[in-house]
C-alpha cells in the first residue's frame, strides 16, 4: 500500500477532487473501494473542498432544525479518510487550473498535481437580482452556514419569506416554520412545484401547505426589498402588492458552480454547466465533471441519486470500467412539512398521445394523477399529494415498463374491494431498480442472499440500499421478505412457542370470541402451559377488554409477580409501595401518613421522576397491613407495578404561576383519574403543562398536553428513557372534551394495535403511515372506529378499582401475601443496613459478617432492627 | 409435622395454588411448592426457593410455564426457567435448583426428606 500522507508513489495515479459535497464523496467512496479491492491500481487521492467540514447530508438539511447536529448529518470523518489514505484540505477553494503542468492552486496558494482531475463543485442557489436583495436578513438555504445564519437570523424575526415554491422553496419554508416564524412563500409561477407536479396536484399541495400555517402567494414578481414599516423589510410585488418581513430565504433555484470551468477554458453549456459526455469526461481529456456542476445532454440534473451515477461513471472510467451515466430517472417521493409528494416520469402528460386517469379526494385532501399512453399499456408519469403509498408500485411499472392492468385507474383507487393488490415482489424482474441511491437492483439483492446474507440487516450492509435517502425502506423490506419466504425462512411474528400469534392477533381473538380466560384461549389458539411472555401478554389484553380484578383466581396465575403482589419486586425480593398521587397534588395529612407509614414499617422513602413518594423495603407479608393504613387515609394503589398508565405530571398552573394560562393541575388530576388503571402493551406516562414554558416535560411524555390561550395542545407519543423521543403535535388549542375524546381514541388504539412491550413511540414510529395515519383515524375517523375505541375506554373508566382495596377485603386474597404457608417467619435473607439515615439493603458481603456475628437465637424480625 | 417413612406432612392441599406457587418452612430450609392443574389433571411440584441467580428467596413468586415439554418455573427477578422435574436451569448448564420428593395424601402435602 502506498502512503498518501507522504511522497508521492511514481506508478500512482495521483487524482485530485475538487469539491466534497454528497456526489464528491461518493466519488471518492468509489475510489476507496478500489484501492481496497485487491489488484495493483493503487490511486493517490486528494480532495479539496472550500467548506469547513467534509461530506454531509444535504437531502435532510431541514432536520438540522428540528434537532440533528452538523456531526448527525455527517456522511464520513476525517478519520475515515484518514485509514483509507485518503489525503484532503478543508477551506481549500481552488482558484486556478494549469492544465499544461496538470496542477490546481488553492486560495491559499498550495498547489497539487493531478492525473485526472474531478469537479465535483455542486451549485450555488440563485438569488434573483432585486433591488436590496444584498441586505443582513436577506439569506439562502444550501450550507450548514447558511442553516446557522437562518437560525440567528430566525431568534431576531418573527415573519419569514422564502423566495421560491419550488421542492427546496418548501423545505426551506419548513425549516422557518420549524424555528417559529411566520411563515409565507411566494412564487412567481402559478403554483408550487411546477417541474413536478400539475395544475391540480399544485392546487390540492397548497392547500395542504396552508393548512399548515403557511401563507403562499403564486404569481408574485418581486420588485424591491424596501424597509418595511411593521416588519424589518418590505417586498414589493410587479402588481403592486406588498409584503412585510424580517427576513428573506431565496431558494429560486440553483445555478452549477461552473466558475473555474469558465475561467479556465473547459466547455460550458450556454445556460451554464459543465458540458460531459457518458463517462463524465469534459472538455478536457483528464478533466471530469459529475453532480450538479455537470450538463449532461443539455440538462442538470439536481438531485442525488443521478450524481451518485455520475460519480460511479466517472469513477469507473477512470480505472478502465465500463459504468457509463445515461441519463437518469427524475421520479421523486419525499415529505414536505409532513406532506407527502411524489412525481414519477411524465407528470405533466406531455407524451404525445398521453393519458390520464385522476383521483381526488378533498375532504381527505389527496390527490392521485398517472398519466399512460396511448394504448394504456405503459405508465408514462404519475402524480400524487397527500398520499404516497401508490409510489413504490407505480415506479416500478414506470421504470420496467410493466404492462398496466386492464383498468389502471384501480393503481390509484382507494384500496376497497375493488382495488389491485400493490405491485409484490415476484412481479419485479430481477433488472427492477430497488433503491436508486446506491444503485442496487432487485438481482443484487438475490446475489447478496447467494453469497451469505440472510436478513433485512445484511442486505442493508453489504449492498448499502435504503441507507441512502431511504425511500426505498418499504419496498426493500418486501423484497427481503418475499427472497426469505422462497428460501423457506419462515418471516416470524409469533410471540412466543405457546402462541402463533401477534399481540395484535391475540387481541383480535379475544375480543372477537369473547374469551375471558388464558385457560380458554389456550385451549382454542395456543399449546402448552404457557410462559412468562405470553402470560402476562393474556392478562394485560383479558384487563384492556374485560377489566376484571387482576388478582381473580383465574388471572392470578397469569400475572408478573409485580401484578400478583400489587407491588414491584426489589432485588433481595422485598417490595416498593407506591400510592397514586393524582398530578402530584398531596394534602398535609397525607403526606404525614405516608411519613408514618415509612416510620412504623422502617421503610426507605424517595421522591420519584412521576412526582409521588415510593416506599421501599417491604416485605410480601407486611404489605396488606401497609397498604391497609393507606387506604384507610384514602390513598388508593398507584400502579406502579403495571403496565398501564402510571403518573401525569403536572406544574403548579394558572392558579399559583404568573405565567400559567390554564389550569394544569386541575387538568392532570382529572386526566390521571379518568385512565388509572388501564391495562396496556407498557407504561403509560402523561404530562400536563400549564404554558409554553413546559415545566411539566409533556413533551417527554406518551401524552403530553400544553396549556395554550385557547385550551389545550396534545403531543402523542413522547418517550424519555432510554432511547428519548419528542411527541409529535397532534391537535392544537382543544377544548376538554375534544381533548378527552383524542386521548381514549389514541390510548384505546395503542391497547389494541401495540405489541407486546412496545411504547407508543416505537408503535407510532412503526405505524403504518405514521402520525398523519393516526390523525385519520382518531380525528377524522377513517376507520369508522372512533365509537367503538371510546365505548371501549368508557368501559374500563366506569370498571375501575382500586387492586388493593378489593385485595384486603378478600380472604382469598390476602392468602396470597404470605412468605410461608406453614409458618409466620419471616424470611431470614432480607437484611437492611443503614444509610444516609435509611435503610438499604445488605450487600452479599455484608450479610457473611452479619450471619457470622449474630447469635443464631436472635428471631429474625429483631435481625434487621438489630443491624439497623 | 407427621412422619412416616420420612414423608413429612408441611401443609393443607388448600393452600395451593392452581397454576401458581407458594412457599414452605421446613427445618429452615425455603421449600416452593407448586400446582399444576390441566383439565382433571393435576401435578405437585417441589423445589428449593432460593433463587440462586438473583440471590433471594423468591422462586414461589415466579410464573409457572413450559418450553417444549418442559415444566418449568420462571425466575420473577431475571426471568431464568427452571424444568420443574430436574431443577435444571434452561438457561446455565451449570445450575441447578434442589428437587424434593413431594405427594398429597388425605389432603395433606407431603415432602420426603432425604437422609
Amino acid at each position: 500500500m502506498s502512503n498518501l500522507n507522504n511522497v508521492h508513489n511514481g506508478n500512482n495515479m495521483r487524482i485530485v477532487v475538487v469539491g466534497n459535497g454528497m456526489v464528491g464523496h461518493h466519488f471518492v467512496d468509489q475510489l476507496i473501494q478500489e484501492n481496497n479491492a485487491d489488484n495493483n491500481t493503487q490511486l493517490d487521492v486528494v480532495v479539496l473542498s472550500a467548506e469547513p467540514r467534509l461530506a454531509y447530508d444535504r437531502v435532510h438539511l431541514s432536520e438540522y432544525f428540528s434537532g440533528k447536529t452538523a456531526d448527525e448529518l455527517a456522511l464520513t470523518t476525517p478519520e475515515y479518510y484518514q485509514e483509507n489514505n485518503i489525503k484532503f484540505a478543508l477551506n481549500a477553494k481552488v482558484i486556478n487550473i494549469n492544465k499544461l503542468a496538470k496542477t490546481v492552486t488553492t486560495e491559499a496558494g498550495e498547489v497539487f498535481e493531478y492525473d485526472k482531475l474531478v469537479l465535483s463543485t455542486g451549485s450555488y442557489p440563485f438569488v434573483p437580482p432585486i433591488p436590496g436583495n444584498d441586505q443582513p436578513h436577506c439569506l439562502v438555504y444550501r450550507t450548514i452556514e447558511d442553516l446557522e445564519n437562518i437560525s440567528a437570523s430566525s431568534a431576531v424575526s418573527k415573519v419569514g419569506v422564502v423566495v421560491g415554491g419550488g421542492l427546496l422553496g418548501l423545505e426551506a419554508a419548513n425549516a422557518l416554520k420549524e424555528a417559529g416564524l411566520q411563515t409565507h412563500v411566494v412564487e412567481f409561477a402559478p403554483q408550487l412545484m411546477a417541474v413536478q407536479v400539475d395544475n391540480g396536484g399544485g392546487r390540492v399541495l397548497r392547500s395542504k401547505i396552508e393548512d399548515l400555517g403557511v401563507q403562499v402567494h403564486t404569481q408574485k414578481a418581486t420588485q424591491s426589498i424596501e424597509t418595511g414599516e411593521t416588519c424589518r423589510y418590505k417586498m414589493c410585488f410587479a402588481d403592486g402588492e406588498v409584503l412585510e418581513t424580517d427576513m428573506i430565504l431565496f431558494s429560486a433555484g440553483i445555478r452549477p458552480q461552473d466558475t473555474l470551468a469558465r475561467e479556465f477554458d473547459i466547455a460550458i453549456g450556454e445556460r451554464g454547466g459543465i458540458v460531459v459526455n457518458d463517462q463524465c469526461l469534459t472538455s478536457e481529456a483528464d478533466i471530469y465533471a459529475i453532480g450538479e456542476c455537470a450538463l449532461w445532454n443539455n440538462f442538470i440534473f439536481g438531485l442525488v441519486a443521478p450524481g451518485y451515477t455520475m460519480a460511479r461513471a466517472a469513477a469507473s472510467h477512470i480505472i478502465g470500467g465500463d459504468v457509463t451515466f445515461q441519463g437518469a430517472d427524475m421520479s421523486t417521493k419525499l415529505k414536505l412539512m409532513g406532506v407527502e409528494v411524489g412525481s414519477i416520469g411524465d407528470a405533466h402528460a406531455r407524451t404525445a398521445g398521453a393519458l390520464c386517469y385522476t383521483y381526488e379526494n378533498q375532504p381527505l385532501e389527496v390527490y392521485k394523477k398517472i398519466v399512460v399512453d396511448a394504448h394504456q399499456k405503459k405508465l408514462l408519469g404519475a402524480v400524487l399529494i397527500g398520499d404516497t403509498s401508490d409510489y413504490d408500485t407505480l415506479l416500478q411499472y414506470a421504470l420496467n415498463d410493466i404492462e398496466l392492468p386492464e383498468h389502471p385507474e384501480s393503481l390509484i383507487l382507494p384500496a376497497g374491494a375493488d382495488a389491485a393488490p400493490a405491485l409484490g415482489a415476484d412481479a419485479l424482474p430481477d433488472t427492477a431498480t430497488i433503491c436508486s441511491c446506491h444503485n442496487v437492483s432487485k438481482g443484487d439483492i438475490i446475489e447478496a442472499f447467494d453469497t451469505g446474507s440472510c436478513n433485512l440487516a445484511d442486505i442493508k450492509s453489504c449492498t448499502k440500499a435504503s441507507t441512502g435517502c431511504g425511500g426505498c425502506t418499504a419496498l426493500l423490506k418486501t423484497v427481503v421478505d418475499s427472497e426469505l419466504t422462497k428460501r423457506g425462512v419462515e418471516v416470524k411474528k409469533d410471540i412466543c412457542e405457546h402462541f402463533a400469534y401477534s399481540r395484535q392477533e391475540m387481541f383480535h381473538l379475544v375480543k372477537v370470541a369473547g374469551i375471558k380466560t388464558f385457560d380458554e384461549l389456550l385451549e382454542k389458539h395456543g399449546k402448552g402451559l404457557g410462559c412468562e411472555i405470553c402470560k402476562p401478554v393474556t392478562a394485560s389484553i383479558l384487563a384492556s377488554v374485560w377489566n376484571d380484578f387482576v388478582l381473580k383466581p383465574d388471572h392470578v396465575s397469569l400475572q408478573d409477580t409485580n401484578d400478583t403482589y400489587l407491588g414491584n419486586m426489589q432485588k433481595d425480593g422485598t417490595y416498593s409501595v407506591v400510592p397514586r398521587i393524582a398530578g402530584g397534588e398531596i394534602t398535609p395529612e397525607k403526606l404525614i401518613v405516608l411519613g408514618q407509614v415509612a416510620k412504623d414499617y422502617k421503610l426507605y422513602t424517595k421522591i420519584t421522576g412521576g412526582q409521588r413518594i415510593d416506599l421501599f423495603g417491604a416485605r410480601v407479608e407486611q404489605l396488606p397491613a401497609i397498604w391497609k393504613t393507606l387506604i384507610d387515609a384514602g390513598f388508593e394503589t398507584g400502579h406502579a407495578y403495571a403496565k398501564s398508565l402510571r403518573t401525569v405530571k403536572s406544574c403548579v398552573g394558572s392558579t399559583w404561576c404568573r405565567y400559567g394560562v390554564q389550569d394544569s393541575v386541575g387538568q392532570a388530576i382529572e386526566l390521571e383519574n379518568r385512565y388509572k388503571g388501564l391495562r396496556a402493551p407498557h407504561k403509560i406516562k402523561f404530562g400536563v403543562s400549564g404554558c409554553t414554558r413546559e415545566c411539566a416535560e409533556a413533551q417527554s411524555k406518551d401524552i403530553g398536553i400544553i396549556a395554550t390561550e385557547n385550551g389545550w395542545n396534545l403531543y402523542v407519543c413522547g418517550n424519555g428513557g432510554m432511547k428519548p423521543r419528542h411527541g409529535d403535535l397532534f391537535a392544537t388549542d382543544l377544548d376538554t372534551e375534544t381533548l378527552v375524546k383524542y386521548i381514549d381514541r389514541v390510548l384505546m388504539f395503542y391497547v389494541r394495535t401495540g405489541d407486546r412491550l412496545q411504547r407508543t413511540s416505537v408503535w407510532l414510529e412503526n405505524l403504518e403511515g405514521g402520525l398523519e395515519y393516526l390523525q385519520q383515524v382518531v380525528i377524522e375517523d377513517s376507520l369508522g372506529i372512533c365509537e367503538e375505541l371510546e365505548a371501549q375506554m368508557q368501559n374500563v373508566v366506569d370498571t375501575y378499582q382500586c387492586e388493593w382495596k378489593t385485595a384486603i377485603e378478600s380472604e382469598h386474597s390476602l392468602k396470597r401475601f404470605r412468605q410461608f404457608v406453614n409458618s409466620d417467619k419471616s424470611d431470614l435473607n432480607i437484611v437492611f443496613v443503614e444509610e444516609r439515615e435509611q435503610i438499604r439493603p445488605a450487600t452479599e458481603s455484608e450479610k457473611e459478617v452479619f450471619s457470622q456475628t449474630q447469635n443464631s437465637e436472635l428471631k429474625e424480625t429483631e435481625l434487621a432492627t438489630e443491624l439497623v | 409435622m407427621s412422619t412416616s417413612n420420612n414423608w413429612v406432612t408441611v401443609c393443607s392441599d388448600t393452600d395451593l395454588v392452581s397454576n401458581s406457587g407458594v412457599c414452605a418452612l421446613l427445618n429452615d430450609q425455603q421449600i416452593a411448592l407448586f400446582q399444576i392443574k390441566v383439565g382433571n389433571d393435576i401435578q405437585i411440584f417441589a423445589v428449593s426457593n432460593w433463587d440462586p441467580i438473583g440471590k433471594a428467596n423468591v422462586l414461589y413468586r415466579g410464573l409457572l410455564g413450559s418450553v417444549e415439554n418442559a415444566k418449568v418455573i420462571i425466575s420473577p427477578l431475571y426471568k431464568q426457567r427452571y424444568c420443574l422435574d430436574s431443577g435444571q436451569c434452561l438457561d446455565d448448564d451449570t445450575i441447578k435448583l434442589l428437587v424434593y420428593p413431594v405427594r398429597i395424601e388425605q389432603n395433606q402435602v407431603q415432602l420426603q426428606l432425604v437422609d
